[in-house]
């Protein structure tokens, strides 16, 4: 009992000074003084690593997530005679939920593990020290092109999540199952709304994108220098993102809708 | 050591502790060491012994429980990080491992200091960076990778982006560790070119007894914490104390321990 409260307790002092570690770190990288004319080449470079390289991911699963989600809507739609709502539901499920979500899920797995496993060994290999000794703020030089640049590219590979799957979408629903292509798109239209569903899901992209990147290169910036650390940094980082965006879906949503219409 | 000569590296009353999980680990208890200018001085001892911990406390990476330490003057473990930056500029680290960045080439690493502090035009930052490169004979390697190199030529490459800014003061961590007879010696004659013609003040961390007391002008061995031996090469070499001895000679038995402490053997096994 005695030993179960100590763990409690400990565990909770160790949580508590992670969450404060965190957010200084993230502070002193926001703080942290650039140097004006090596932004872009930095920020660039990052942003081909965790956005271009992580697209082909990105797009292969959404498109064979929007063909999911448009045979079950038309299995569930064509039994209450509405299978030419397919287009609607689709575009509402995949740009309000599904593209932040699984980008952002997809965004872990791929570019935030990425980031920390590699600044993870450059601490390991001392690389990190040796540029501190050279007196260059790692901060700036490393953590913030990569922060950055995972904030900036998660919107845009949400977008691209979004078009892909309404496109794949399309192929199951027009191409295969012979819904009419006039009323995917005009049923689509009229029903999704640019400020409330679309706008939305980007701003819930923006959040996910930044909390991702923070873990990452927060993960990789504390890894234990050696291969066990970078190791379970790298796993920290997908279960934490992940669980965190899930999370704060379910926060950013409430918020959008107010908590839905009871009345 | 001359009289003369001001220490540019003076640590005083130093004591440092490490927390473990079983409590704090004493590390150095009031250590007193002085670096004269333009020398090169060996610091050396067994492994574990906290050696690169005293290269970390130089550089002002960790501070010291108490004690102070003064680089060219000034206590270092007072200084603002904006302050300990500046002052960084004049140190270079060579890193056991080279520490080279694995995302960039061999120019691209020799450069970089330049690159970080100074706004020389790119004709001018390539002209230094050959020049770097033809004093430790790497300018060939120029456009290879860094995992295209040799550990040995890592260590020169390091070298050479170390030196690049004119540093007063550079310290060596390991430098001869997993070398062959011939990276060794090379590195050996760098190592006093570079103190001799760049006007340098070298720390040698090593536990390399004759390739150490071959350069050093001034050699310290430390033992648990404290300075069990002190002097130049060749007087510590015929340093009577058994603990000096057993480190100079590489003596299995003798004041060190071959065994980490432990309860008694007997006991354990029952």
């Amino acid at each position: 009992m005695k030993a179960g409260i100590q763990w409690l307790g400990r565990a909770g002092i160790d949580f508590c000074q992670a969450v404060g570690r965190s957010g200084l770190f993230l502070l002193s990288t926001l703080l942290a003084r650039p140097k004006w004319r090596q932004i872009w080449p930095l920020f660039s470079l990052q942003l081909y690593r965790v956005g271009i390289l992580s697209l082909l991911i990105i797009l292969l699963s959404a498109v064979f997530i929007g063909m999911v989600v448009a045979l079950q809507g038309y299995n569930t739609l064509q039994k209450f005679g509405a299978a030419q709502e397919v287009g609607q539901l689709l575009a509402l499920s995949v740009v309000r939920e599904l593209g932040p979500v699984v980008s952002a899920l997809l965004f872990a797995g791929r570019a935030g593990s990425s980031l920390t496993a590699e600044i993870g060994l450059m601490r390991a290999t001392e690389q990190i020290t040796s540029m501190e000794i050279m007196a260059v703020d790692p901060l700036w030089r490393v953590v913030s092109p990569r922060l950055w640049a995972g904030f900036v590219a998660l919107p845009l590979l949400t977008i691209l999540f979004n078009l892909t799957a309404i496109y794949g979408g399309h192929l199951v629903a027009v191409d295969w199952l012979g819904v009419d292509s006039g009323a995917f798109w005009s049923n689509m239209q009229s029903a999704v709304s640019f400020r409330e569903d679309i706008l939305n899901g980007i701003i819930k992209s923006l959040v996910f994108g930044f909390v991702v990147s923070w873990v990452s290169v927060y993960q990789g910036f504390y890894a234990e220098p050696n291969a066990a650390g970078v190791s379970n940094a790298t796993t920290k980082t997908v279960v934490y993102g992940s669980l965190l965006v899930l999370a704060l879906d379910f926060v950013l949503t409430t918020m959008m809708i107010g908590g839905g219409n009871h009345a | 050591m001359s009289d003369r000569d001001a220490p540019i590296v003076s640590v005083q009353g130093l004591h440092f502790a490490r927390e473990g999980e079983d409590g704090p680990r004493v590390i150095y208890q009031d250590l007193y060491l002085d670096v004269p200018e333009h020398a090169i001085v060996g610091i050396m001892g067994p492994s574990g012994t906290g050696k690169t911990t005293l290269l970390q406390l130089i550089t002002g990476q960790i501070l010291p429980s108490s004690g102070s330490i003064f680089v060219a003057g000034k206590e270092i473990t007072h200084l603002s990080k904006r302050a300990l930056f500046k002052m960084r500029r004049d140190m270079g680290v060579l890193f056991q491992s080279g520490a080279l960045f694995t995302d960039l080439n061999v120019f691209e690493n020799v450069a970089f200091p330049l690159r970080e502090h100074t706004q020389l035009p790119e004709e001018m930052i390539r002209d230094l960076v050959l020049m770097m490169l033809e004093a430790v004979g790497l300018r060939g390697v120029v456009d290879l990778n860094v995992d295209q190199l040799s550990g040995g030529m890592k260590r020169r490459v390091a070298l050479a982006r170390s030196v690049i800014l004119g540093p007063k003061i550079m310290m060596y961590d390991e430098p001869f560790s997993g070398q062959d007879p011939i990276s060794r010696g090379v590195l050996l004659s760098l190592i006093q070119k570079m103190n001799k013609a760049l006007n340098l003040t070298s720390i040698i961390i090593s536990h390399d007894v004759l390739e150490t007391a071959k350069i050093a002008d001034y050699i310290y061995i430390l033992y648990s914490g404290r300075i069990i031996g002190k002097g130049e090469p060749e007087a510590l070499l015929r340093h009577n104390s058994p603990l000096v001895r057993q480190f100079l000679e590489g003596n299995p038995d003798g004041p060190i321990c071959f065994h980490y402490p432990a309860k008694d053997f007997y006991e354990e096994l029952l």
